[in-house]
This record gives C-alpha cells, sequence and structure tokens, in this order.
C-alpha cells in the first residue's frame, strides 16, 4: 500500500515537472448558462467570472496575469462571393466556401492580442477572428492566390454586422488573480450552443485554460410559433392566411363611411 | 420598440415596421396594385432575409387587397368572372413559381434571381408605362382625345378559341392569352414576393383594354387568392412565413390602404397611369444602380447551412 502511494506521488512530481510552469489552476464560472430569447430580446449580456490559483509548493511569482476569451457561435458554412465587372454589369464572378466557420466570435482579453501571445502562439491557440477562419483548401490549382482576400472580406463583413468582435480591455482584473468580464450576445445572434475558451497566460506563455458552455434557444410565444411553423405548417400557414384575410375585412367594417 | 421575430429569427423596430405597412399600404390602396414590389425590397433593406420577406409579404399583400377587394365590390368596380379566369392561370403559375423559388434557394441563387428579375421586370414595364402615360398627359392636356379601343383592329391573341363574354369589362376574347397572363404573374408572384398587380393591371388596361375603372377591383380579387395560396405554400413548403411581421405589416398596410384608396378614387385617369409608371421605374432603377454600379463592398456573405 505504502509503495503504491509513493509510486503516485513520484508519477505526479513527474507529471509536474513535465508541465513546467503548471502551477495555476483556472476557474471560471458563467452567470447563465442559458439564454432565452423572447418577443423583446434585443440581446444579453453575460458575466464571467474567474479565479486563479497557485500552487504554493511551486514558490512565489511576481506574476502578471493575461487572460483571452473566446466566445464562439454555432458552427456553419459561408459562401464568400465576389462581385466584379462583366459587360455593364456588376454580377457575382468568383466564390469560396468556407465550411465551420462560427457564426459568432467575440475575444475579449485585458490587453492587446500581440502583446499577450506571439503570432505562432495566436495562431496555435485560435487568438482573434483571423485564427478561428481557416484558410480553405486550394481545390483545383497549386496556390489560390485571391483566397485570402475572401477571407479578409468575410471576417471585414461579419465585424460590421456585430457578430465578430474583439473588446481590449474586455477582461477586467480586480485583483491580481480575480478577473471579470462581460460576453455580450447581440439580438441578431444565431440560435444554438455556444464555446466560452478562457485561457490564462503569463509572459507569452499558456498557463492554463477553462472551457464554459451556454446555449441560446428561443422561448415562451417565440418558441410556440417557430415549432408551429416547422411541426405544423398546414396550421401555421392557414393561421396566417386567415389572419391577413380577417384584418383585411375587419379594416374595411371599421372605416366604412356609411 | 424592439420585437423579436420568431422566423427571421431577428429583433426588428416595431415602429418601422408599422410605418413601412402604413407607407405601402396607402400607395397600394391608391393604385390597386399589392405594393409587395415595394414591401418586399424595404424588407430585405432593413435586413430580413430575402427568402422570409418575400414569404411574409405574401400574407400582407393577401389582407392588403381583401380590404382593397370589398372597397371596389361595394362601387360594383370589380369582374368576378374575368377575376375568376385569372385566378385559375394565376393559381398554376403560383404553384410552379413555388416550386422555382425553394430549388433556387437550394442552389443558392436566390438572391441575384430576385435582383435580376426585379430589373427586368420593373425597369422595362415602368418604361413602357412611362412612355405610355407620358403620350396619354399630353394629348389630355392639348385637348385631343385619344381613341380608347380603334374598331375593327384585333390583336393575333382575339382569334384563339375559348372566347368568353365579360360584360362588366365590355369584352369577348378567348381566355387562353388571360390565362398565360395570369400564371406568369403568379410565378413572377411567388418568386419575387409580390402581386403582380403592377403588372396586370398595366395589361388589363393595354393589352386587353379593359376599362380603366373595373381594373383595378378585378386585380386586387385575383391577388386575393392568389396570395393566401402563395402563403400557403410558403408556410407548408420552405417555412418562411414569419406571422409576427406579417401581423405588423398588416396592421400599418390596412390602415394605409384606406387612406390610399380614397386619395385614389379623386385621381385621373392620364395621372393616376403616370405616378404608377413613374413608381414602378424608379423601384426598377434602384435595383438597376446595384446592378450596374460598384457595389460599396464587392464581397459579399451568405451563410448556406448552420450545425446546431
Amino acid at each position: 500500500m505504502k509503495g503504491c502511494a509513493l509510486k503516485l506521488l513520484a508519477a505526479a512530481a513527474g507529471l509536474l515537472a513535465a508541465g513546467a510552469g503548471r502551477s495555476e489552476t483556472l476557474m471560471t464560472s458563467l452567470s447563465s448558462d442559458h439564454i432565452a430569447i423572447t418577443s423583446n430580446f434585443t440581446g444579453a449580456d453575460l458575466a464571467l467570472f474567474g479565479a486563479v490559483e497557485r500552487d504554493p509548493a511551486s514558490g512565489p511569482r511576481a506574476i502578471n496575469y493575461d487572460v483571452v476569451v473566446t466566445v464562439r457561435g454555432p458552427r456553419g458554412a459561408v459562401t464568400v462571393r465576389e462581385k466584379k465587372r462583366i459587360g455593364p454589369f456588376w454580377i457575382n464572378a468568383d466564390q469560396r466556401k468556407y465550411i465551420a466557420i462560427p457564426s459568432f466570435i467575440e475575444v475579449l482579453a485585458n490587453r492587446p492580442l500581440d502583446e499577450i501571445a506571439s503570432a505562432s502562439l495566436r495562431a496555435e491557440l485560435h487568438f482573434g477572428a483571423e485564427m478561428l477562419v481557416p484558410a480553405q483548401a486550394a481545390k483545383d490549382r497549386l496556390v489560390d492566390e485571391a483566397e485570402p482576400d475572401f477571407r479578409v472580406a468575410l471576417i471585414r463583413l461579419r465585424t460590421r454586422q456585430h457578430l465578430f468582435r474583439e473588446v481590449v480591455p474586455g477582461v477586467q482584473f480586480f485583483d491580481p488573480k480575480l478577473f471579470r468580464a462581460v460576453v455580450h450576445v447581440p439580438g441578431i445572434v444565431p440560435l444554438g450552443p455556444y464555446d466560452v475558451d478562457v485561457a490564462l497566460l503569463a509572459d507569452g506563455a499558456l498557463l492554463a485554460r477553462s472551457t464554459q458552455r451556454f446555449i441560446v434557444t428561443k422561448s415562451g410565444v417565440e418558441a410556440t410559433l417557430a415549432a408551429a411553423a416547422r411541426e405544423r405548417p398546414i396550421l401555421y400557414g392557414l393561421s396566417t392566411a386567415s389572419l391577413a384575410v380577417l384584418i383585411g375585412w375587419l379594416a374595411t367594417v371599421i372605416f366604412r363611411r356609411d | 420598440m424592439q420585437v423579436y421575430l420568431p422566423i427571421a429569427e431577428l429583433p426588428v423596430d416595431m415602429l418601422v415596421i408599422l410605418c413601412m405597412g402604413a407607407a405601402v399600404g396607402f400607395i397600394s390602396g391608391m393604385f390597386g396594385v399589392g405594393g409587395g414590389f415595394l414591401m418586399t425590397p424595404l424588407l430585405i433593406f432593413v435586413g430580413i432575409p430575402p427568402a422570409i420577406a418575400v414569404a411574409t409579404e405574401a400574407a400582407q399583400i393577401a389582407a392588403s387587397s381583401m380590404t382593397g377587394s370589398i372597397a371596389y365590390w361595394r362601387r360594383k368596380a370589380l369582374d368576378v368572372k374575368l377575376g375568376c379566369v385569372l385566378l385559375a392561370g394565376g393559381l398554376l403559375g403560383t404553384v410552379l413559381g413555388v416550386l422555382f423559388f425553394n430549388a433556387m434557394r437550394r442552389i443558392g441563387q436566390l438572391e441575384t434571381v430576385i435582383t435580376l428579375s426585379y430589373v427586368m421586370l420593373l425597369g422595362g414595364l415602368g418604361a413602357l408605362m412611362l412612355v405610355e402615360s407620358l403620350r396619354a398627359v399630353v394629348l389630355a392636356s392639348t385637348g385631343q382625345r385619344r381613341a380608347f379601343r380603334k374598331g375593327g383592329k384585333h390583336g393575333w391573341y382575339e382569334h384563339l378559341p375559348w372566347k368568353m363574354h365579360f360584360h362588366r369589362s365590355k369584352l369577348y376574347i378567348s381566355i387562353i392569352p388571360i390565362l398565360a397572363l395570369a400564371s406568369f404573374i403568379g410565378f413572377a408572384g411567388a418568386v419575387l414576393g409580390i402581386g403582380g398587380g403592377f403588372i396586370l393591371v398595366p395589361a388589363l388596361i393595354y393589352v386587353f383594354r379593359v376599362p380603366t375603372a373595373v381594373v383595378v377591383g378585378t386585380s386586387l380579387f385575383q391577388i386575393l387568392f392568389t396570395m393566401i395560396a402563395a402563403t400557403m405554400l410558403h408556410a407548408t413548403t420552405n417555412h418562411s412565413v414569419d406571422i409576427v411581421l406579417a401581423v405588423l405589416l398588416i396592421v400599418g398596410g390596412v390602415f394605409g390602404a384606406q387612406f390610399g384608396a380614397r386619395a385614389g378614387a379623386n385621381l385621373r385617369g392620364e395621372y393616376f397611369r403616370l405616378l404608377l409608371a413613374v413608381l414602378v421605374f424608379g423601384v426598377g432603377l434602384r435595383f438597376a444602380v446595384d446592378l450596374f454600379t460598384r457595389p460599396p463592398d464587392v464581397y459579399g456573405a451568405t451563410e448556406t447551412e448552420t450545425f446546431r
């Protein structure tokens, strides 16, 4: 028994040695794991709290921690089209299809991302919208020179719709080891599951990660109507059409002059 | 005041939608057009996905044409027989149109089809109407009166079989060209989210020489039933009808339409046609701008599927 415990201790020590600097534990909590869309929904805020716990055995270290929070919405396929002048017309001439692109990206950090981590680490950890929209592999050619333009355009379009955002400073430390961030979900947000990835860094190196989830769903009347439209389309269509005709008829009764 | 649309899945300003409904309703009541050719582009402009704008607009047109039909029915300015023939063609066209709409949506070309069709339909038709009505206005102002129907001259389509009498419209013609026209309008209506009144009204006036007085009522009668069918078909095949958006548009629209109908009754024929022509041509021009000038951003992104 004693031997066994010693073995375990040794193994744990070995792990600690291997993950040098992995003496921090990150704990996070999200104010809610569910956003319910009701008739007056115009967006919602979720508060994220985090605490860093440092193993006292690994000795004191004066550290300024960095935190990067990445919120990702349900993924989807997006076609980006480029309009070109063909004769007198401006029409869609070229396109690239991107699969598995998050429909919503929000990146919150306590200071600019390029100060927190090097470009290679940012790419590895998928920090920032650019890193979350992977390049599309060239299909029929070796090098697709036009592709980066499409990717940049996609990020620009989504940023303009407020579906991709970077907020710096979006993470506030109110104690060297305690921080807070506000996740803002806009009204046009897509429905589905959202991942909240919290990364703790110091001196340009990753120390710990923590993941939270929340889900955006319709509720109340909105959910009932949406379900009716999908599951009872005939009844839904009939009700809409009858309602239309009824209001149309009512108007003539109300406005009748004689 | 913001309200969340359950099918479009986005919040909209309730007042903006109500005002849009009222403004378009006014025009709709005035000219006897459903107003869809104005409303659908407006909805797309405020950010409603095109598929939902087109499908929901069908319900709104049904409501406004119900109001209009009753008003014209009371004035006895409605040819039910002609309306029923138009309706038969319209229903056939609507079914084909919804099938085409769903096919285009599947291959991701719906928006291109909608823009291009608007330019061709509204631009071409608007220009024709503009030339004709300007000529009529000039003739009227110089005191001349054009013969409304030239005696002895008949178009080729008048020699076709299945002739029918339409007493109220003072017409005796084959129903084949009327059915063809109606099915084309039904098709365009389902694809573009328009009632087709702005095509039907001038076609009945210029091609079939139906008296202007009965044209508007008859057109509204036909549109009413085609749009009820379009609402049902969109709801059952692509689930894009947003009932909350529809009710907002309808409530705004019925109020506007009442005042529009009264304004229209006091308008002289030539000016009536000129105004309608300017309106149709203007919307066509707006779409042409999209087609012929460099867009602010040459790139556009469309979500084709979502994994939930």
